[in-house]
C-alpha cells in the first residue's frame, strides 16, 4: 500500500531530479522551445516541496492536490497547468483514503493523464509529455520499474517525431530530430516513483 | 466600484508580456470612447516581471473586475490559454461566471470592451469578441 509519506517522497525525489537535470531540460528546450523548461520546473517543484513541508497534508490525495495547485501557480509556462492538472486530477481521483493500492494509484494516474490530454488537446505521437506518460501508465500495472522504462523509451521515441502541439509545432519539420523536453521531464517524474518506493 | 460600473461584464486580458497586456487594455479602453467603461484589468507576464503566465495575477485580475455580471477572459497563446483553462477546471479559483473567450487578442479585446461598456451581458460580449475572427484584413 502507498501512504502519504510515499507520495511526499515522490515529490521530493522529483524536485531533486528536476534540480539535477534542469540544465539538460532547458538545453532540450532551446532548439524547439523557449529555453525555460528546466528553470520553470525547478521553480515549480521547489514550491511544491516547500508547500508540502509547511502544510504536511496527510493523505495521498491531499499531497498530490496541493502539489498540483503549487505547480499551476508558480511555474509560469505551459508545463505549470499541464503538470499541475496531472497531479491535481490524480490526487482528486485518490480521494480521502489514508493509503491506496498500486492499482488504485495506476487508475488515478490514468485519470490525471486523460485530464492533461483534454486540457492541452495532445494525443500520443504529437511529441509531448503524453508520449512518455501514456506508455508509463500502461506499464504501471506491472511495476514502477516497468513504468520508468516505458516512460524513458517513450521520451527517446519523441526524437524523430514532428511536433504538433505547443511552440515547437511552429517549427514544423525542423522540430524533427530533437527529443521533447516535456516528455523528458515526464520520464523524470515517473522514474522518481522507483526511488520513492525504494526508500 | 462606481455606480455606473455596477452590473457590467468584467474583462481580463492575459498575455505572456506585462507590457502587451497593459497596452492592449489601454488601446481597448481608449477605443471604447467616453462614457461608462466596463472594468478591464491586465494580467501580463509572471509575478517576477518575466515573460510567461501567472495564475495568481489572473485570479487577482478576475476578482478585481467582477461586478457580478460575469468575467470574460481573453488570452494570447500557449500557457496563457492552458492556465486559464486549468483555473476554470478547478472551479473555485475564478469568480462565478468567468469564461475563457475564444477570440483574437487585440481585436477581440476591443470588441469585448466596447460591448461590455455598452452594458451587454456575458454571452453578447463573448459573441462580439469571437466575431473579431471573421474580420479579414485582405
Amino acid at each position: 500500500m502507498l501512504d502519504a509519506d510515499f507520495f511526499r517522497r515522490w515529490m521530493t525525489v522529483t524536485t531533486a531530479s528536476v534540480d539535477r537535470e534542469a540544465e539538460r531540460l532547458t538545453d532540450l528546450d532551446s532548439p524547439i522551445g523557449d529555453a525555460d523548461h528546466g528553470r520553470n520546473l525547478q521553480r515549480g517543484f521547489a514550491a511544491v516541496s516547500a508547500a508540502l513541508e509547511k502544510d504536511a497534508p496527510d493523505t495521498p490525495g491531499a499531497v498530490l492536490t496541493l502539489a498540483g495547485r503549487q505547480l499551476i501557480s508558480t511555474v509560469g509556462g505551459a508545463s505549470g497547468p499541464l503538470y499541475g492538472t496531472l497531479l491535481r486530477r490524480t490526487g482528486k481521483a485518490l480521494g480521502d483514503a489514508a493509503e491506496v493500492s498500486d492499482e488504485q494509484f495506476a487508475d488515478a494516474l490514468r485519470t490525471g493523464v486523460d485530464a492533461v490530454m483534454a486540457l492541452g488537446g495532445a494525443a500520443p505521437g504529437d511529441k509531448t509529455m503524453i508520449d512518455a506518460l501514456v506508455p508509463a501508465v500502461d506499464a504501471l500495472a506491472e511495476s514502477f520499474d516497468a513504468a520508468k522504462t516505458a516512460a524513458e523509451e517513450g521520451a527517446v521515441a519523441t526524437t524523430p517525431l514532428q511536433a504538433r502541439k505547443g511552440r515547437a509545432s511552429y517549427l514544423g519539420e525542423r522540430s524533427i530530430g530533437h527529443q521533447d523536453p516535456g516528455a523528458t521531464s515526464s520520464a523524470l517524474l515517473i522514474a522518481a516513483l522507483v526511488e520513492a518506493a525504494g526508500e | 466600484m462606481s455606480d455606473t460600473e455596477k452590473g457590467l461584464v468584467g474583462i481580463v486580458l492575459v498575455s505572456h508580456s506585462a507590457a502587451v497586456a497593459a497596452s492592449v487594455v489601454e488601446l481597448a479602453t481608449g477605443l471604447a470612447g467616453g462614457g461608462t467603461l466596463a472594468p478591464v484589468s491586465p494580467a501580463g507576464g509572471t509575478l517576477d516581471g518575466g515573460l510567461g503566465t501567472s495564475a495568481d495575477l489572473i485570479a487577482a485580475a478576475a476578482a478585481s473586475v467582477d461586478r457580478g455580471a460575469g468575467v470574460a477572459v481573453l488570452t494570447d497563446l500557449g500557457s496563457a490559454v492552458l492556465t486559464v483553462k486549468a483555473l476554470l477546471a478547478e472551479g473555485d479559483e475564478l469568480p462565478e461566471g468567468t469564461r475563457l473567450v475564444d477570440a483574437p487578442f487585440v481585436e477581440g479585446a476591443v470588441a469585448a470592451v466596447v460591448t461590455a461598456s455598452a452594458g451587454a451581458d456575458l454571452a453578447a460580449v463573448e459573441a462580439a469578441a469571437a466575431e473579431a475572427y471573421t474580420y479579414r484584413k485582405v
